[in-house]
């Protein structure tokens, strides 16, 4: 498979790098020169305290010698690939490059984002006299000012003979415009000068927020006790170092309100208890802690020792929130593939889905993915009905079965054959 | 309430200062009706109307201003766009939607200057589109223009 593969080949490619023999690496872990050999050149499964062992004494993180790690970063190197038009058979080695560059790979992958942060900004930037209403509003005000002291000016300078209570009065509204206009022209710089001390061009708001969510691990103690929740929220987003764009204090400030409103549905210690007696089964864990199994699905994610990934949508199909998880990619631009579980439920409110699935270009992974939809209480009557799908991941055990293979997105899907297909893979020859 | 009163109180005087100009210049005089919320603006342009022997009438509020147009039947109407009331651009649209009032003259004058804007006001059927700020002389110019 191409996961074991991969694993010895960088093994190799590290310990030479390191400019150690086999024989040295092999004494300094312990295990015979010939068995690391063998592993090296792929022939032995690797895992578990060996991995750890061999990336100790070459110095690097055992998740860079393993595929899982690396998925994001060869599929960011994919993408950036694609963008560049680069095809035949030198695009389909982003894994090798990975593998035998690291650095230069993640330096690529880096400025990638990088790349496609700036992208978002620009675009927003273009289009911001006509989407930031407060800067709209400033410069109709700077103008309207402008045009009534020229108007005005250009009368006392121009008209000879004006009788002197329209010179007076003339004199009087040019006094005040002009107050004014600086007033406003002050008040614009203000704000224009805030805004580009508030917004970090460098990463989405997204970002900002992944980045939080993962310092904290998921995970909010002080949430937990329903009644500090609110002003909690305030202060947490607020001393966030992460959240550096006023999008991305808005967008933390609702996942931790949505956290603070399941904590008090469900507790995690009911939680565990309940999976203690019945297991990982969120429609029974539902019906005995009587809540909604979105929630369920939820607040499972915020068990770690679970370790499972979360992935929220929208009505649209948007992503508003994710918890990765180590061997299922979910794409940082572009959409996600349909055949995920979590869009089955979008049209089939109060179905819950359980399946077994795997990422076709991630050898290995399984997941059992469940997922449900729930309609928020509209804001008044007869508001469309705002409808949220909820997909949670946990990784199987191994052995278990295998599951149905679903994509990432098209561009980097190997499959060749989808109904679902949108547009063509870049992946022509498979991983 | 203040700002308010200060509109009725200026447009009181500048009342009172054309009537003073000349009586008999009213009734021969060419009629226009000026729908702009910026009062020092309204006074300015006012001015320089009056004294190119229009008869300027000035509103302050968009939310009447078609029946006020409809009524008065001006010989032609300045209109701002962003407007207390009802935009400029619904009362331009509301006026072309009278079959009576398809070649009123309507100069259209806004400071929100983008293209999108003066698009949407050639749609609705404006015969005239300026932006803020404007010189004095190409405002009566395009008076002129649309009024020979």
């Amino acid at each position: 498979m191409a996961r074991e593969t991969l694993t010895g080949s960088r093994i190799r490619e590290r310990r030479v790098m390191a400019g150690l023999k086999q024989a040295d690496l092999a004494r300094d872990i312990g295990i015979s020169a010939s068995y690391l050999n063998l592993i090296e050149h792929n022939r032995r499964r690797i895992g578990g305290k060996l991995l750890l062992n061999i990336s100790a004494a070459l110095g690097v993180e055992p998740q860079t010698l393993t595929e899982g790690a690396e998925a994001a970063l060869i599929a960011t190197l994919r993408e950036a690939a694609d963008e560049a038009g680069l095809t035949g058979p030198e695009a389909l080695r982003a894994d090798e490059f990975a593998g035998r560059f690291p650095g230069w790979a993640d330096v690529l992958a880096g400025t990638r984002k990088r790349v496609s942060a700036l992208e978002q900004t620009v675009e927003a930037l273009t289009d911001r006299l006509a989407h930031d209403p407060h800067l709209a509003a400033s410069m109709h005000e700077l103008l309207s000012t402008a045009a009534a002291i020229r108007s005005t000016a250009a009368i006392l300078a121009e008209t000879k003979t004006l009788q002197p209570e329209w010179r007076d009065r003339f004199h009087a509204n040019i006094n005040e415009d002009s107050r004014r206009l600086s007033d406003s022209a002050q008040a614009l710089v203000s704000y224009l000068d805030a805004d580009a001390d508030a917004a970090d061009a460098a990463s989405s708001p997204q970002e900002e927020v992944e980045m939080f969510l993962s310092a904290h691990d998921f995970r909010f103690e002080s949430l937990e006790q329903e009644a500090q929740a609110p002003d909690r929220i305030e202060q947490l987003v607020a001393q966030a170092p992460e959240l550096m764009s006023q999008a991305a204090k808005y967008i933390a400030a609702i996942v931790l309100r949505q956290v603070a409103e399941d904590a008090s549905a469900v507790s995690l210690p009911d939680l565990r208890a309940a999976i203690q007696s019945h297991g990982l089964n969120p429609l029974a864990l539902a019906r005995i802690l009587r809540a909604p199994v979105p929630c369920v699905l939820r607040r499972m994610a915020a068990l770690p020792e679970l370790g499972a990934g979360l992935v929220v949508c929208d009505r649209s199909g948007t992503v508003i929130f994710r918890k990765s998880v180590e061997g299922f990619t979910v794409p940082r631009h572009g959409s996600c593939c349909p055949l995920w579980p979590i869009f089955a439920v979008m049209g089939q409110t109060g179905m819950v889905i359980s399946e077994r699935i795997n990422q076709l270009d991630r050898a290995g992974a399984e997941f059992d993915s469940f997922a449900a939809s729930e309609v928020s209480l509209p804001d008044h009557y007869n508001a469309p009905a705002l409808t949220q799908v909820v997909m949670l991941l946990v990784p199987s055990r191994a052995g278990s079965g295998a599951g149905r293979s679903v994509g990432t997105t098209c561009r980097v899907c190997p499959q060749q054959s989808c109904g679902a297909r949108r547009e063509p893979s870049i992946m022509n020859a498979g991983v | 309430m203040c700002i308010l009163s200060t509109v009725r109180c200026i447009s009181q005087q500048t009342k009172n200062a054309h009537v003073q100009e000349g009586e008999d210049k009213t009734r021969m005089s060419k009629h226009v009706v000026l729908v702009e919320d910026e009062v020092n603006i309204a006074e300015a342009i006012r001015f320089l109307l009056s004294n190119e022997g229009w008869r300027v009438e000035t509103l302050a509020n968009g939310a009447n201003a078609v029946d006020v147009i409809r009524n008065a039947r001006p010989d032609l109407v300045m209109l701002d766009v962003m407007l207390p009331g009802k935009s400029g651009f619904e009362i331009l649209h509301d006026l072309r939607a009278d079959p009576d009032l398809q070649n009123l003259p309507i100069l259209m004058l806004t400071a929100r200057g983008q293209s999108r804007d003066r698009e949407m006001a050639e749609k609705a059927g404006v015969s005239r589109f300026m932006t803020k700020p404007f010189s004095n002389s190409e405002m009566l110019e395009a008076v002129r223009d649309l009024t020979c």
